[in-house]
């Protein structure tokens, strides 16, 4: 047991996830601090793949979290895009009575 | 090997506890710095694993990049942050709850894919010349990435390429502002002005002038 191996990974990818889910359920009205906790389940996610990926012999695994980078990035920079419209329409960013939208 | 297990222990902890704090710090502004640092002990953690083209990709894209975009939209937006707290308190208990039935059976999960599943059939971490699709040559870790990326996943990698630039054109597009009183520079018009548009033939009187505020071109 002193050896690393596959299993300690994933149970750090499977806190971490249940860190980020936790961050979207106690911080409901902060999108900022929701946008946070999403990267963090993205970087979870990413753990999840490169352990796989080494573990396996198989660099496949690896790639796939450089897509998964790569979508991470760009929601985090539309998110913030949106956000931003938002605070200059609105004057704050509770979102929780985000309803504008709905016509 | 110890020093390998005491290198995970201490960068997994310092993921887990910069990830709580990223999520439970009273500041969006520190919330963010303990972002940065989670996002450099899982860079630490990957190394760990000998995946060092995604460590150095993790601290270039998201220290580089992704948190500092949060940094500047934290700092930029003048918020009253201690009322987006209110009710976290009252979400606590059920998040507390969904968050410990998740983790129970993630790690349930992940222990048995490990230990009976379908990574058993490999004895352990594969050095990163293994990785590499040509076997027998010992390349390192990017170049054996480059190796399949570039081949066998080249649309997948120009389908990123059209995912960021998409979304590059959408965040400009969103947070653009024409500012109504700003005189722009439009080229076009310049190009298309011709002497039938661009000049007046007056014949003034004398001591009259050709009137106010009609200069050329207006």
């Amino acid at each position: 047991m002193t050896s690393i191996g596959l299993s300690h990974y994933l149970a750090v990818a499977a806190i971490l996830f249940t860190i980020g889910v936790f961050g979207i359920f106690v911080n409901r009205k902060n999108i900022i601090v929701i946008l946070m906790s999403i990267e963090l389940m993205l970087l979870a996610v990413n753990i999840n793949l490169v352990a796989f990926s080494v573990f396996l012999g198989n660099v496949t695994g690896q790639i796939f979290a450089m897509f998964v980078l790569t979508v991470a990035a760009a929601e985090a920079a539309v998110g913030l895009a949106i956000l931003v419209t938002f605070f200059r329409n609105r004057g704050d960013i509770a979102v929780d009575d985000a309803s504008m939208m709905k016509g | 090997m110890a020093l390998q297990a005491i290198a995970f222990y201490l960068m997994a902890a310092i993921t887990l506890v910069a990830g709580f704090c990223v999520v439970s710090a009273r500041n969006p502004v520190h919330s963010v710095l303990w972002l940065i640092l989670a996002f450099f002990s899982a860079a630490g953690l990957f190394v760990l694993l000998g995946a060092e083209f995604l460590a150095m990709l993790l601290v270039v894209v998201y220290v580089g990049a992704v948190a500092v975009l949060f940094l500047f939209v934290v700092m930029m937006l003048d918020v009253d942050f201690a009322s987006l707290r209110q009710g976290f308190a009252r979400y606590m208990p059920v998040g507390l709850l969904v968050a410990a039935v998740l983790a129970v059976e993630m790690i349930l999960v992940s222990t048995t894919v490990a230990t009976r599943g379908a990574a058993k059939a490999s004895l352990g971490p594969m050095a990163s010349g293994t990785l590499a699709s040509g076997a027998g040559v010992s390349v390192t870790n990017a170049e054996a990435i480059g190796r399949v990326l570039y081949t066998d996943y080249v649309y997948f990698f120009q389908a990123a390429g059209m995912v960021l630039l998409v979304a590059m054109i959408g965040a400009i597009v969103l947070t653009l502002r024409h500012k109504p009183g700003v005189k722009r520079q439009v080229i076009m018009n310049q190009v298309l002005r011709t002497p039938a548009t661009g000049m007046r033939m007056v014949n003034p009187r004398s001591g009259e002038g050709i009137g106010s505020g009609e200069g050329i071109g207006e």
